[in-house]
């Protein structure tokens, strides 16, 4: 039984496997709770599944546990709270930019990590930024426009 | 301008949760067993859907509880539900709380299917409410002493007009029971009054869907609860032979479940029980086999006929069979191949099955229809059996979800546990029920006016079987427990006839008993095809006629609400009128069109125009789609934000059936098991989309989940042609497919 100690959302979190190849996806829905990250393809071919490793967009359904270790790990429950909303889940509601909701995790917290290094992004880009996300209800065109609109909405330099 | 409703307004409106909204926010961890808190207290409550207690309950603070049997799979119902009852009841939003789709509490009002959920359920909601409203009015006339005339309503208070006197809703019935039935004569709100109809007010479950909040069928924890991979065979209809239960030895907690071929591994983790999958051992037989994908057509076309269905017949075809002169005849068969829903996360279910009762947990789009199949299967008295809807991925007709939910319960059975079965990406890819292809052949005679002087429809499609109780479920032929044969498709036979004035019209459906794969219906059954077959065959004859596409169609049409929309479409597009193809030099690079389809779904309900404009490049085939514009008269609209949102997943949806998707199989089994083998639309192909609504305050809502999907295929087809003169008659457009045309023309 290995313990891995894992940075989840700021805080340090314990978790035990006796597969050492656990993927991330896993420990986070079932051993601590975080639901929010989805299950999709288990093929790293969806993105439902996406989380912030140290800044940058990883499919946490073929991530081993871990290759996390000493990292910080971000899900979409550790972005904003409701009374500080991120401006990326700020601007997909304003923009009603989901229908099933269930790829809208993975779209937020792909949409953060491309305004983390592009802030000011380009429609173009943002498609491009998006395009390993797949959606099948047919709300690309909302979430296009809640991208931009947050990156809008994010004072420069933050 | 949109409004918002606040989610801590409905927290605080009453004792019952809305269902969908975060639960951790009340301190727990995870999703509940009871998904809706405070549920239960409603347990024994009526469910006859002639009841006016079976849809709403008043409170003794004046808060509502409406039960509603439709659900909402992501299509706005939950916040369109209550514009409709705080619209008839004069009560402000925050003070309405949903249950939906839970067998021991909404009643039945039929599976969400057909465009139907606001079109029949939402009205037969607001009938109920508008009683209830009557009723509460006449008590206030008997409190007051005044006449119901001079009474009026505001925020759940009425109020003698003259201002004598007050009560509130919460006084006259608290939490009583109304014992009346539904009056479908009870005078409905009138539009000049109307506060919340029409208002695109935002969805109270987004906020915790955008904040991962949000509690999913998948996320649903039981004290006690296995987690389950059912095994699959390797090819259709295999024999297991053998398991080897020391194959999985090494993986904690993890152990076999058998029951004659259905077999599954469960386990405490959840990992645990994907290693186990992947780990364990099996021998299988021989499968049946399936036919040969490449002849997938030629055998549809050669199929004995089980039964011809005439869908229309009016006049003759003798300019067809014995052509005046002068009449040039037209022919071209459409190929529209099989489908799968593709919902993002594939199926789940969760089951808690005792010795006298069971539970079962399900993203079913009917879950009325589930707990009488359930119930055979588990050899229970139906009311022992309740299904209780939470939401899955967006399902676009019946996916797998009855297959997890029966597999499910299945297994809690067998082991007297609650169970989860999760799908796998393959299983949903390559076992959920698919929509059939379809085949069509028109033929028609265009005299030397351009008139139509014949049109002839052949379909060929898999006949449905009547009454057939449910879609056969894989656990139960695994298993060798009975269950009815057959198949279902949806009405996969309406529009297949021009919805236009010409004088002799035949269309005929030729049944076909089989189909190679499972199948089911998918967002508008058939209607995608049939359509994308009339409308691009619409579009070759004024192409021979030397007619602008939107001008024929106008001429053709005498439906002024069908009339609005193409003019609408057209004057949004800045159409040019002139015939297709356009004139220009092909061998350019890059090759520009527009084209346009119109429907009139079913031929009774929602009107859509659509344009398309469309860039082909020439050196690889591909097409990009760069704008689309859609007007829609689907009556009434109770929300225009949710219905336009419906029709950007209509066209988006479509789009990508139309560029990208077909299942393909091998003697065994499917191979198209995931997002590399069937792609769909991507973020950087979708176009600009424009939308034209009209809103028809007085009249009935008509659906808008799936009629703006049916023109989208042959709206890209008429484009591509006017690009290029290239007709494109099988779907998918893939760039090869598109490429060989192109070379083909030159």
């Amino acid at each position: 039984m290995a313990k891995l100690t894992l940075k989840v959302n700021g805080g340090t979190r314990e978790v035990e496997s006796d597969d050492p190849d656990i993927p991330l996806l896993y420990v986070l829905r079932d051993d601590l709770g975080l639901t929010g990250t989805r299950f999709g393809c288990g093929l790293a071919q969806c993105g439902a599944c996406t989380v912030l490793v140290g800044g940058r967009a990883v499919r946490s359904c073929i991530a081993p546990a871990r290759s996390v270790v000493g990292q910080d790990v971000i899900t979409i429950e550790g972005l904003g709270s409701p009374e500080r909303p991120d401006p990326v889940q700020a601007a997909f509601i304003a923009e009603q930019a989901a229908q099933c909701g269930y790829c809208t995790a993975g779209l937020v917290m792909t949409a953060r990590a491309l305004l983390a290094h592009t802030p000011r992004p380009s429609e173009q880009q943002v498609r491009e930024a998006l395009a390993g996300n797949l959606c099948r209800c047919g709300s690309h065109a909302r979430v296009i426009r809640a991208v931009l609109r947050a990156a809008a909405a994010t004072p420069r330099g933050r | 301008m949109a409004a918002r409703v606040s989610r801590r307004s409905f927290l605080a409106a009453g004792g019952v949760l809305i269902v969908g909204l975060g639960l951790d926010d009340l301190g727990g961890k995870r999703a509940r067993a009871q998904t809706v808190p405070g549920a239960d207290r409603f347990l024994g409550k009526p469910l006859a859907p002639d009841a006016v207690d079976s849809f709403l309950a008043v409170h003794a603070d004046g808060s509502v509880t409406v039960f509603v049997g439709k659900v909402d799979i992501g299509t706005g119902g939950r916040i369109a539900i209550r514009q409709l009852v705080g619209e008839e009841l004069d009560i402000p939003l925050e003070r309405i709380a949903m249950i939906e789709g839970d067998t021991a509490l909404t009643p039945n009002q039929g599976a969400t299917a057909g465009s139907y959920g606001i079109a029949r359920g939402g009205v037969q909601l607001r009938r109920a409410t508008a009683t209830a409203r009557q009723a509460l009015l006449t008590m206030a006339a008997q409190r007051l002493g005044r006449p119901v005339g001079d009474l009026e309503v505001a925020d759940g208070v009425v109020r003698a007009k003259d201002g004598s006197g007050s009560v509130g809703y919460g006084d006259l019935i608290g939490d009583r029971a109304f014992n009346l039935k539904v009056d479908g004569a009870a005078p409905l709100k009138p539009p000049d009054r109307f506060r919340f109809i029409g208002k695109r007010l935002h969805r109270p479950d987004l906020p915790a869907k955008v904040r991962g909040h949000h509690r999913y069928l998948h996320d649903l924890a039981l004290p006690g609860m296995l987690h389950a991979r059912v095994i699959r065979p390797p090819a259709h209809g295999a024999t297991l032979v053998s398991v080897d239960e020391a194959s999985i030895k090494g993986i904690g907690g993890a152990r076999v479940v058998r029951i004659q071929r259905f077999l599954a591994v469960v386990a405490e983790r959840e990992w645990d029980a994907v290693r186990a999958a992947g780990a364990l051992q099996t021998k299988w037989g021989a499968g049946t086999g399936l036919p040969d994908h490449a002849k997938e057509f030629e055998a549809m076309r050669a199929s004995r006929v089980v039964r011809d269905q005439e869908i229309a017949k009016r006049g003759d075809l003798s300019a067809l069979s014995t052509p005046p002169p002068g009449t040039r005849p037209l022919a071209a068969t459409y190929r529209w191949p099989i489908q799968t829903h593709g919902s993002i996360g594939p199926s789940c279910g969760v089951a808690d099955v005792r010795a006298d009762r069971a539970t079962v947990w399900s993203s079913s789009q009917n879950v009325h229809g589930f707990q009488t199949t359930c119930a055979r299967v588990l050899g229970l008295e139906r009311d022992r059996v309740r299904v209780i809807y939470m939401d899955g991925a967006g399902s676009y007709g019946p996916n797998g979800a009855d297959d997890a939910a029966t597999e499910a319960a299945l297994l809690s059975k067998s082991l007297g546990r609650p169970v989860r079965v999760q799908w796998s990406r393959q299983e949903e890819h390559g076992l959920d029920p698919k929509g059939p292809a379809q085949l069509l052949e028109l033929r028609a005679a265009v005299d030397k006016d351009g008139d139509v002087a014949a049109w002839e429809t052949q379909a060929w499609l898999p006949i449905a079987t009547a009454n057939l109780p449910n879609i056969p479920l894989l656990a139960l032929d695994a298993a060798g427990i009975p269950q009815t044969p057959g198949r279902s498709t949806g009405l996969i036979y309406q529009n297949v006839d021009p919805p236009y004035s010409m004088p002799n019209v035949h269309a005929i459906v030729h049944w076909i008993p089989d189909a190679p794969l499972r199948t089911s219906a998918i967002r508008a059954p058939g209607k995608v095809a049939n359509t994308f077959a009339v409308e691009s065959f619409v579009d070759e004859i004024a192409a021979l006629a030397r007619v602008d596409p939107v001008e024929f169609r106008l001429r053709r049409l005498t439906n002024p609400r069908g009339i609005e929309v193409l003019r609408r479409a057209a004057a949004r597009m800045g159409w040019q009128p002139r015939p297709s193809p356009r004139p220009a030099d092909r061998r350019a690079a890059v090759l520009t069109g527009r084209g346009i389809a119109y429907v009139h779904y079913k031929h009774e309900e929602t009107l859509v125009a659509m344009g398309m404009e469309v860039a082909v490049e020439r050196a690889s085939g591909r097409i990009r789609v760069t704008r689309v514009v859609c007007a829609q008269d689907c009556g009434l609209m109770i929300n225009p934000e949710c219905v336009q949102s419906q029709l950007e997943g209509n066209i988006i949806q479509t789009l990508s059936r139309a560029l990208h998707e077909e299942v393909v199989y091998d003697r065994d089994r499917v191979t198209t098991v995931d997002w590399a083998s069937y792609p769909i639309l991507t973020f950087p192909e979708v176009p600009a989309l424009e939308f034209e609504l009209i809103q028809r305050l007085d009249q009935p809502p008509l659906g808008a989940g799936e009629a703006a999907s049916t023109p989208v295929a042959a709206a890209l087809a008429n484009a591509v042609f006017d690009a290029t003169g290239v007709r494109l008659r099988t779907v998918p457009f893939r760039p090869d497919r598109v490429k060989a045309a192109l070379a083909g023309r030159s």
